[in-house]
């Protein structure tokens, strides 16, 4: 097994006596985009900051490719980084920007200018090269900013919160533009939001954040079909949490709402007559009944959100609620609140939560 | 009706500090008898003891500055980078010149380092100009210091720090080419402001015995009629064109920073 490129090993983070990272270890290959995922003050930006340097972590280790970077300062460790504020500097035009970093290395006048050149190619902003920074949309400052990251060419490329401050048309582009970059530069990235289809969308595997550890790491496919905590399965998606009462643990018999259901798996140490919390996503419910979608239970509509391509339906089926999608269609309208009707599902979408 | 008690109020402010101004400047404009001139303007300029002092203040006012940028900026930025809360002391501290005279603060220099002291300044002429600069530099402290943090409030100044660490600048990169740049102007007023305190001060200058612009301006005022008028008008001249400058200066400076959409 090959040495991974970043190494975060038992990082602990006390400001005085509130812990805001706990234990937390991550191997991250190299070329490989992370993200970090969670809600705020799940301490995902205070982890990025101990791997920029930026803060010191109360124990634990920093490893770069195969080095110690715990005890560097941010200005000896190579790592490029991106600001949600763009914090491009307001005194310099977009070349002085991104040729910033190769001026403080030191590097030859002729070397910053074709970097500089290449970089604004990149960005696809080769005219703006004189503009100042205030002359620039946010979107074409975040991409400047992208592009003084990259210039000196870091091992380590850290986004935090990179789109949060665009608006949703831009930040849609930028992130396939940011994903394009970093794919074509091969450049080992972590990426910090708080946006679920952002992480999903982009990375090669997502971290997600809770109360200051990593609840789960896995690739967007796994992270999404299989939460391993309550909390991944909330935070990741919508979700439709359904109590059943247990009947036999051994067979997965469950019984919700009275509907008797066979679950794909035993419910191991769980007791006969216990309730049990099973989550469903709004995508595998349906209101038209298939062989697969094996059980059906009857419910009354309560709400009805059109959402343009998708209609979000939310009904009650007497003691559960549950939130369903269907696609548009001109021809058949949804139906209205109050109305009855029956939803079926899969007995294997279901999910049995853990604590 | 609001208006006109508006006007009525700008009128008499004006005609409040502008009646004197006009005053002064006609009976400097009057040293020839009978018609106006600019005689005492000619004989204050011709003075070989006004070029002297006007030239040891200049000097003395431009050393302040440099001193005053040097210890001021880095502290005002190192206060809102990482100590955020001593603000309020440090704030404290530089409004204390506004309530301590400055005959307090010479003497308290005088004591200090008089010429049996462990730190002998006043023993020779260049100990007492280094000691006068820092009076002055007092002095001006609470103007430079609100200026330079005024200043220091417009930019974010964390993130800019981090983004240029990040690129591997160390601290003097960082001041020199990221946050003075970024708060120039407001340097640049801070700095005028000391030269107009710099060139009208006498306590400190008469009291430590240095030839400057203030001490010679009195020594003016108790012998002579018109002169002291014409030099008093001299030295508006330069205050208002310290004012000028701030405003030209202004307009050069670099935009408001980036601003989040």
């Amino acid at each position: 097994m090959s040495e991974p490129f970043l190494s975060i090993q038992h990082v602990r983070k006390s400001f005085g006596a509130t812990t805001v990272v706990q234990d937390f270890n991550l191997d991250v290959d190299k070329g490989e985009f992370i993200s970090f995922l969670g809600p705020s003050g799940c301490g995902k930006t205070t982890m990025l900051r101990i791997v920029a340097g930026f803060e010191q972590p109360s124990a634990g280790r920093i490893v770069v490719g195969g080095k110690d970077m715990t005890s560097l300062k941010p200005n000896q460790r190579n790592i490029g980084m991106v600001f949600q504020a763009y914090a491009l500097f307001p005194n310099m035009t977009v070349a002085q920007n991104i040729g910033f970093g190769l001026r403080v290395a030191g590097r030859p006048r002729a070397e910053i200018d074709a970097r500089v050149a290449e970089m604004l190619a990149l960005i696809k902003l080769g005219e703006f090269g004189a503009r100042y920074p205030y002359q620039l949309s946010g979107g074409q400052q975040q991409r400047v900013a992208l592009a003084r990251a990259l210039a000196p060419k870091p091992r380590l490329l850290l986004l935090d919160e990179p789109l949060s401050a665009l608006d949703a048309k831009v930040r849609v582009s930028l992130r396939d533009e940011i994903r394009a970059i970093q794919r074509e530069l091969g450049i080992t990235t972590i990426f910090v939001t708080h946006d679920q289809e952002e992480a999903m969308s982009m990375s090669d595997r997502i971290v997600v954040m809770n109360a200051g550890r990593a609840d789960q790491v896995g690739a967007p496919f796994e992270v999404y079909n299989r939460p391993a905590t309550r909390f991944v399965a909330g935070f990741v998606g919508t979700l439709n949490v359904l109590d059943a009462v247990v009947k036999d643990p051994a067979s997965g018999a469950v019984e919700i709402g009275g509907v008797p259901v066979a679950l794909a798996r035993s419910l191991g140490s769980v007791k006969a007559g216990e309730t049990v919390s099973l989550a469903l996503r709004p995508e595998t419910i349906s209101m038209t009944h298939e062989a697969a979608r094996s059980i059906s239970i009857p419910c009354t509509i309560t709400a009805v959100n059109f959402l343009g391509s998708v209609i979000r339906i939310s009904a009650d089926t007497g003691g559960n609620s549950l939130s369903f999608d269907t696609f548009n269609n001109p021809a058949a309208p949804p139906p209205t609140p109050g109305d009855r009707t029956t939803v079926h599902f899969s007995p294997a979408d279901l999910l049995v939560l853990q604590a | 009706m609001r208006k006109f008690w508006a006007w009525a109020a700008v009128i008499f402010g004006m005609l409040y500090f502008i009646l004197p101004l006009l005053g002064m400047t006609e009976f400097s404009l009057k040293m020839r008898r009978g018609v106006y001139s600019f005689d005492a303007y000619a004989k204050v300029l011709a003075d070989p003891r006004f070029q002297e002092t006007f030239a040891y203040s200049v000097g003395m006012a431009i050393a302040t500055i440099i001193f005053g940028v040097v210890l001021i900026v880095p502290t005002a930025y190192w206060v809102r980078l990482r100590l955020p809360g001593l603000r309020p002391y440090i704030e404290f501290i530089t409004l204390l010149p506004l309530v301590i005279p400055a005959i307090v603060i010479v003497f308290g220099y005088i004591r200090l380092y008089n010429t049996s002291s462990f730190l002998p300044l006043t023993g020779s002429a260049t100990g007492t100009n280094i000691l006068l600069m820092f009076g002055y530099a007092t002095l001006a402290l609470p103007y430079m210091y609100r200026a330079v943090d005024t200043g220091l409030r417009t930019i974010d100044v964390g993130t800019l720090t981090e983004a240029a660490q990040s690129l591997g600048a160390g601290w003097i990169t960082i001041l020199a080419r990221i946050i003075l740049p970024n708060v120039l102007v407001a340097v640049m007023s801070g700095a005028f402001l000391t030269f107009a305190i710099v060139i009208g001060e006498f306590t400190l200058a008469a009291l430590l015995n240095r030839p400057a612009f203030g001490p010679y301006m009195q020594l003016l005022g108790a012998n002579r009629a018109y002169e002291p008028a014409a030099l008093a008008v001299i030295a508006f001249a330069i205050t208002w064109g310290c004012m000028a400058l701030i405003q030209v200066v202004s307009r050069f400076a670099p935009r408001a920073p980036a601003q989040l959409h």
